[in-house]
């Protein structure tokens, strides 16, 4: 283990559930404002998981109100991240899902097992 | 007290402070340093503390070299450098260690390091000058163009910007902020990049 490592794995979560791209999650995110703290869940499927280590990021699509697909990207091993929970498992068979982007209505839905 | 310490850049990374926010940081490993010779004015023209670090075999190092620390009864380091002072140090004697302790995690400091070396560039990358088009029958791409003027002065200008050597040379920035110290690693992190390649020797001065 380098020295730069042995810095980063401060920081490096381990209680993190392993999950996949096309999986179902619900992120629990602390915002924080004006000495409050409140805790904004956003749900949603993994379409990617990017980088290793400290630089580690996921990106969690859903679809909003009128059919708006909203994405947020989150990295990994962030404190604003409260918990990430797996809620569905999905049933894919490409490690992005940037296709989802594109479809409508039925076909932008992921078959969960 | 002095405010400066000599150390190695390590690299970069990231780390979270405890807003939540990603912070690109540069961690740097204090070097051992060893005080070699107290300058005094009144002896020596001018105060200065001169100090050795980095490690070196002994087979290695010249006799100038090893002469002055075999003068002080010094340990033998790789490199000797000195840092002026503003008045007469008192408080150190000749193999007294730089201590760590004087930064503090918030406080601002000077960096000095050699930059990169970027070789021999052109104008462009040089000092930034304009490049020319590179289709529509050009032929002046990367050139520097017109260096001066007619058989009057007949010579070109001092300090005429041309291609040349780039890099390797002294950088200094100020107002990096300390993100963390890590005492029993010697390790200083500092925010945003510090100027040399992975291994280079950087000053830290305290703003």
């Amino acid at each position: 283990m380098n020295k730069l490592d042995k810095i980063e794995s401060k920081y490096i979560k381990t209680d993190i559930p392993e999950f996949k791209a096309g999986d179902k999650v619900r992120v629990k995110i602390r915002i924080s404002e004006e000495n409050k703290d409140r805790i904004q869940v956003f749900e949603g499927i993994v379409i990617r998981i990017k980088g290793t280590g400290i630089n580690k990021t996921f990106t969690v699509r859903k679809i909003s109100f009128n059919n708006i697909g909203v994405e947020r990207t989150f990295l990994i091993n962030s404190p604003v991240i409260q918990s990430i929970e797996k809620v569905g498992d999905g049933i894919v068979r490409r490690a992005k899902l940037y296709y989802l982007r594109d479809k409508v209505g039925k076909k932008s839905k992921v078959r969960f097992k | 007290m002095i405010n400066a310490i000599y150390g190695k850049k390590l690299g970069c990374t990231q780390i979270f402070n405890e807003k939540g926010d990603a912070l690109y940081v540069t961690a740097i490993e204090a070097e051992q340093c060893v005080v070699v010779q107290v300058k005094d004015e009144k002896k020596d023209g001018y105060n200065a503390l001169k100090i050795g670090f980095g490690s070196i075999k002994d087979k290695k190092a010249s006799k100038p070299h090893k002469g002055e620390f075999d003068k002080n009864k010094v340990e033998l380091k790789k490199y000797l450098r000195e840092i002026r002072v503003d008045k007469f140090d008192s408080e150190y004697k000749p193999g007294d260690n730089l201590d760590l302790k004087v930064f503090k995690i918030g406080d601002k400091v000077k960096i000095t390091g050699n930059n990169k070396g970027k070789g021999f560039a052109g104008v462009i990358k040089r000092h930034g000058f304009q490049r020319g088009r590179m289709s529509h029958g050009s032929h002046s791409h990367r050139i520097p163009g017109s260096v001066g003027m007619c058989s009057t002065p007949s010579r070109i200008a001092k300090g005429k910007k041309m291609p040349g050597r780039m890099g390797n040379k002294q950088v200094t920035i100020r107002g990096s902020e300390i993100v963390d110290i890590i005492e029993d690693q010697n390790l200083i992190l500092v925010k945003g990049s510090v100027p040399g390649a992975k291994g280079s020797f950087v000053l830290l001065r305290k703003v």
